[in-house]
């Protein structure tokens, strides 16, 4: 009964680390520029669909397609950010959350006009399939491979934040972006470069992601509010918040699925509503 | 401000200002005449027509926050969605009088409204879209779950509304529906449109402008949000009745996240912050979407992400807006 337990929570954390890279991207860039960017799903619907198309038109390795999602994403976002996003940065919360939320009803409309409405499926390798038992609990390789993957993003960034050059102009950006300005930085290209990688974060989450939340035009919308809920509750620009939010998100959102589905995403939206009514800046905001 | 103006600011009277908004136009008389006009010219459309009005009269409602207070809400859904379910809910289980029926939603949604704006004045920005998001889809949730009462997914079926005042019957064609509808309608814009050239309203524009000094010179902003907020909520509420009445049905989607869009898709395309902006758009907007998902639901989302895209890019003040300004430069020239 234990491991029945267990399992689940490992499967919530599982589905805590796809939603900490989907939205990773979306928490810098929303902290950096207070761009409100609804339109990160549809990034990262963009990846997922290269990968299902690479794979199944052109028989690509499923491996093999994950750089190709990471970089069409993020080029695809560098450029939406030149063509229309540069020019609403000082626009007010209403015309940037419409302006992007029209772009995720373009991207709907096409995916579905492309592709087709319904799921893709992915075939996944051999040894990415099944179950691996320890003792009398058993978990699913696909999830522990994500669990890694998202570990070692985590890492990644984490030390690219403190160690690179790139990081600190970052860092000092999201800080006080007047005062990085005036200290000579080119805010706008470093804006820039952080909204592809995180785009190309959130493809990368798309295309991963395939196996176990699935792929059709939607995707866009529905898993917009997953990640607006991590970075609101994470606080802006804190790579910290977001992981601990991703990680408690996914395993209310699955255990509360699994013990009381009555109540279904009750639980979810109770949680992220008091959590901002007692913290409106987030748990681990970076700014008052 | 150079110095020629100084002398006219200094016999500036507020109340001349407010008497001159106050004054109705004879554009407006030609508007609202026109809104007639469906009974003679296409009695077949009649249908949309009220669905026009009820949107027309649910964007209105969030004019008063997004507009005039400058507040953005991504859950006003909610208090359309609570009204409509109350309204549906009070004639299924046998209380079909259409007018007490219409005042119960909108009380229902003032008590919702009140509720939650103790949480709403709390937070801005960022946080206040995802907490109006996040309180919508709570209730969305509840009603999807609470299927024995609701109908959840299905929709709550078995409205029967008794004939309006005893002597108009709801017919298939939307003769009732349309009449009813623009005239609570236009009942409620007369209301708004006093409310908004009042005192009050000012106040309502200054903290749309500068919240924190408002309260400097005598006018505290986080009572005023919360009372334009219940007063908003109150008329979304009547909305979700109106169309529950009119449509003797309750789809679930009333309390969903694209309600919710789609009303400041409206609001955004006609104009805020110009009690006809919201009005405008809510006509072109169901007009559009009636001629154009005839063809493909799917085709529909991407003609109005682009509509969206244009709008917010070329006509930062909707198309009411880009008359206005067309029409001063106009003006300006002659």
């Amino acid at each position: 009964m234990i491991a029945r337990h267990i399992s689940l929570l490992f499967d919530g954390f599982a589905y805590g680390m796809l939603l900490f890279v989907l939205s990773v991207g979306l928490s810098v860039t929303l902290g950096m520029m207070n761009f409100v960017n609804l339109a990160h799903g549809t990034f990262a619907m963009i990846g997922g669909y290269i990968t299902v198309m690479l794979m199944r038109s052109a028989g690509w390795p499923f491996f093999a397609t994950l750089p190709v999602a990471f970089v069409g994403a993020a080029a695809a976002s560098m450029v939406v950010e030149r063509i229309l996003y540069r020019r609403m940065y000082r626009a007010s919360d209403l015309d940037q959350s419409l302006l992007t939320i029209g772009i995720v009803f373009v991207s709907i409309a096409v995916a579905a006009y492309v592709f087709g409405t319904g799921q893709q499926p992915v075939q996944l390798p051999d040894y990415l399939r099944g179950r691996i038992q320890v003792g009398e609990f058993s978990f699913g390789v696909y999830r522990m491979f994500l669990v890694a993957a998202a570990l070692l993003i985590t890492a990644v960034l984490v030390l690219g934040l403190e160690f690179t050059r790139f990081g600190a102009r970052v860092r000092a950006c999201v800080d006080n972006q007047r005062m990085a300005r005036g200290l000579g930085l080119n805010v706008d290209a470093v804006f820039s470069m952080t909204f592809a990688l995180g785009s190309g974060l959130a493809g990368l989450g798309g295309a991963l992601g395939i196996e176990i939340v699935g792929l059709d035009p939607n995707f866009a919308f529905k898993y917009l509010v997953y990640m607006l809920i991590v970075v609101a509750v994470g606080g802006l620009a804190s790579i910290r918040g977001a992981f601990v939010t991703a990680a408690m998100l996914g395993v209310i959102d699955i255990v509360s699925k699994y013990y009381v589905p009555e109540i279904g995403a009750f639980v979810l939206y109770f949680v992220m509503v008091s959590f901002l009514v007692w913290r409106p800046a987030g748990l681990f905001a970076r700014r008052a | 401000m150079s110095v020629t103006t100084a002398p006219a600011l200094s016999t500036f009277d507020p109340r001349e200002l407010l008497r001159a908004q106050v004054k109705w136009r004879w554009l407006e008389t030609v508007f609202w005449l026109a809104a007639l006009l469906p009974y003679l010219v296409a009695p077949t459309y009649l249908v949309l027509a009220s669905q026009i009005a009820i949107a027309a009269l649910f964007a209105l409602s969030l004019d008063l926050i997004v507009g005039y207070s400058g507040l953005v809400s991504l859950g006003h859904a909610a208090f359309f969605g609570f009204g409509a379910y109350t309204a549906g809910l009070l004639a299924k289980f046998g209380w079909g009088e259409p007018l007490t029926g219409l005042l119960a939603a909108g009380c229902a949604a003032l008590v919702l409204g009140y509720l939650t704006s103790f949480i709403i004045v709390r937070i801005s920005h960022f946080a206040l879209i995802m907490v109006t998001l996040g309180l919508c889809l709570l209730l969305y949730e509840i009603a999807n779950k609470a299927h024995w009462l609701t109908g959840g997914d299905d929709g709550l079926q078995g409205v029967r509304m008794w004939p309006l005042l005893g002597e108009f019957r709801f017919d298939l064609y939307g003769r009732t529906a349309y009449g009813y509808s623009l005239i609570v309608l236009f009942v409620s814009f007369l209301i708004l449109r006093r409310l908004i050239n009042s005192p009050f309203g000012l106040s309502l524009r200054g903290i749309r402008e500068n919240a924190r000094r408002m309260p400097a010179i005598g006018s505290p902003s986080s009572n005023r949000i919360r009372t334009i907020y219940v007063i908003s909520a109150t008329f979304a509420g009547l909305a979700g009745g109106l169309l529950a009445q009119t449509t003797e049905f309750v789809a679930l989607d009333a309390l969903s996240f694209q309600r919710s869009a789609e009303v400041l898709v409206m609001l955004v395309l006609g104009g805020a912050g110009r009690l006809y902006g919201g009005i405008v758009g809510a006509l072109i907007f169901m007009v559009a979407r009636d001629q154009l998902a005839d063809m493909n639901p799917q085709y529909w989302y991407f003609w109005l992400g682009l509509l969206l895209i244009v709008v917010i890019i070329f006509l930062p003040n909707g198309i009411l807006g880009g008359c206005a300004d067309l029409l001063a430069r106009w003006r300006r020239r002659a």
